[in-house]
């Protein structure tokens, strides 16, 4: 390197520096622009729960939950009601499909019918929530003639989060560390009685997870139950089909295109509820029970 | 093999029958009542801008052999057109802003604070559909057209179908705008898992040989996720196909007429078909519901082969 004249070795090492310095704001840059996409999503999650919250807050009154909905007033107990018998319809109907389709994907992979059972299911979690209103519409509704009904919209739900929870399922059984299987056959134990003492009991906090998210799911939805469950003003008539029902999803949808203050205040009070219902369930799932299963296994 | 486990088998297995019995059921139902929709839509069905219920206070004709109102056709060029470009403009934004969020969530946020930040973007895939077009109503469309759109409008002007008119706010780049917020936690929730099971070892190699930190991720972690980020935004397109009611919400509602730039007014298939079920109920012919159905069928083809594309890129398990 000596050999080279001084000015080039200069303006050799001025470049290099140079380089450097612009490697190291090319990077600044792209650290700037990660924390911003960050910054713009936590910025736009907050703004929806602070315009829902606000205004949801500000519409509630002890009114809301002792009295059904007249026309576009009145309160929410109808709908209520509505959203959690839906709910518990729904979770009624899809967490033994769910829950056993998911054992038999994990227990039985090889299979090559569990590949498809899976490859279905995913494809099925990926289909619009539309798509399986219009179906319920098209069987239940018309062709079995039970009208706009609870049972309807039941079922419908329930075929939309079977395969969410089948996925779920699965990879919570799938989670349990090989030897606990291995240990229970050697104890000479049969293929349920290890599934139902053994492995669920092991990986029931992610099963149950991924039930509650299932849950969130079915309580948020909105396009399905129009095609479905349609809308009632009254308390449900403890009839299965014939009968609509009211739920908070629809409340939002529909009394915030009326011109009227009270329509307005009714649909932010259910934003409210349903956006406190789902985010606490989706906060329990996520938070208290990945902890108590750390607990569990320490 | 003891009888009960044979029991247990069968049943687990027959339980498990019921998934794509679902599936099977899905596709026969919708075939079926379309089918008389088929039959008349032909194949203008997709490439024409004409869905109209017709005369409903005519006597119906019978058309190719099915019995329809009076001036009745039913085709959906501008929902196919509405349902695509808002799902691509979801995608180019959601795929920038999923990455970023993850690389920064992975690499810059301390491992103890990082489950409560990455609570942050992906608390908003459990926002529900109807809340997002809520927020959009109330909040995002009045903003948008008065302080965001006209700006946009007059300064990016000379790109094509940026420039004016600026429009309401209802639209094409709202729609995208809400679209991409809905499905960016899934890009950024698997991403970031992505990122953090890199091996230590290439990272350390990278910064051995002089690399930024920052250059480690663009140049070594990145490259090697570029298959998973194919596959997962492939998903998060899917979802954004058949997003109902944020873009019922939100998107104008278009009939019949095509978008003239990113802020003129849409519909999608799927929310079209939430806002034109009581009106498509009062055709007494019921060809309304069954062009419905139709639009239904499309969109559950056009989903199954995105999903399953999406699957087939990336056999691991993506954010069930």
């Amino acid at each position: 390197m000596s050999a080279l004249p001084d000015g080039l070795a200069k303006a050799r090492a001025l470049a290099s520096e140079r380089r450097l310095r612009a490697r190291a704001l090319s990077s600044w840059i792209g650290w700037a622009a990660s924390a911003l996409a960050f910054g713009a999503l936590a910025l736009a999650l907050l703004d929806i729960l602070y315009v829902v919250f606000r205004r949801g807050f500000s519409a509630l009154n002890w009114q809301l939950f002792v009295t059904p909905t007249s026309g576009i007033a009145g309160g929410l107990l109808n709908a209520i009601e509505g959203s959690a018998l839906l709910t518990f319809g729904a979770l009624l109907l899809a967490v033994p499909v769910g829950v056993l389709g998911g054992i038999y994907v994990s227990e039985f992979s090889r299979d090559p019918f569990a590949r498809t059972v899976r490859f279905v299911a995913d494809v099925l979690v990926g289909v619009p929530s539309i798509v399986f209103g219009l179906f319920g519409y098209l069987t239940m509704v018309t062709t079995l003639d039970w009208h706009f009904s609870l049972a309807a919209g039941c079922i419908t739900l329930a075929m939309m989060i079977a395969p969410y929870m089948l996925r779920t399922t699965e990879l919570a059984m799938r989670g349990v560390p090989a030897e606990l299987r291995e240990a229970g056959y050697a104890l000479g134990a049969s293929q349920a009685n290890l599934v139902a003492r053994v492995l669920l009991r092991e990986c029931a906090p992610r099963v149950l997870t991924g039930i509650l998210l299932a849950m969130a799911i079915s309580m948020g939805e909105t396009a399905p139950l129009i095609y479905t469950v349609n809308w009632s003003n009254y308390y449900w008539s403890g009839h299965l089909t014939h009968e609509p029902v009211a739920y908070l999803t629809y409340v939002i949808w529909s009394f915030i295109n009326e011109p009227f203050a009270s329509a307005h205040a009714l649909a932010y009070a259910a934003a409210l509820l349903i956006t406190l219902f789902v985010l606490a369930i989706t906060l329990l799932a996520r938070l208290s029970i990945s902890r108590l299963a750390v607990r569990r296994n320490p | 093999m003891r009888t009960s486990d044979a029991l247990f088998r069968t049943t687990v297995t027959a339980v498990a029958a019921l998934i794509p019995l679902v599936l099977l059921a899905l596709l026969a139902f919708l075939v079926h009542d379309s089918w008389p929709a088929l039959r008349f839509n032909g194949f203008d069905f997709l490439t024409h801008n004409a869905w109209n219920l017709g005369n409903q206070y005519g006597d119906p004709v019978t058309v190719h052999g099915e019995l329809v109102m009076p001036g009745a056709s039913f085709a959906i060029l501008f929902l196919v057109v509405g349902t695509l470009a808002s799902s691509l403009i979801a995608l180019l934004l959601a795929v920038p802003l999923g990455v970023g969020a993850a690389v920064f969530l992975a690499e810059a946020v301390p491992p103890r604070i990082r489950t409560y930040a990455s609570l942050l973007v992906e608390l908003l895939a459990s926002v529900p559909s109807v809340v997002f077009g809520l927020w959009g109503y109330v909040l995002l469309i009045p903003l948008l057209s008065r302080h965001v759109y006209p700006h946009l409008a007059h300064w990016l002007g000379f790109i094509p179908f940026f420039g004016p008119p600026s429009g309401s706010g209802y639209g094409l780049l709202t729609a995208g705008i809400v679209l991409a917020l809905m499905c960016v936690p899934l890009i950024a929730a698997n991403l970031r898992e992505a990122i953090e099971s890199t091996p230590q070892a290439l990272r350390e190699a990278g910064l051995a040989v002089g690399a930024t930190r920052f250059e480690v991720v663009r140049k070594i972690v990145l490259p090697r996720l570029r298959l998973p980020l194919i596959g997962v935004s492939t998903l998060a397109l899917g979802r954004a196909l058949g997003e109902t009611m944020a873009v019922l919400m939100i998107s104008g509602n278009a009939l019949n007429i095509l978008p003239q730039n990113i802020y003129s007014p849409i519909s999608t298939m799927a929310s079209f078909m939430v806002s034109q079920l009581d009106s498509a109920l009062q055709d007494p012919t019921n060809m309304a519901v069954h062009s419905i159905s139709e639009i239904g069928l499309a969109l559950l083809l056009l989903s199954l082969v995105v999903n399953a594309m999406a699957r087939l890129l990336v056999p691991r398990d993506l954010g069930a």
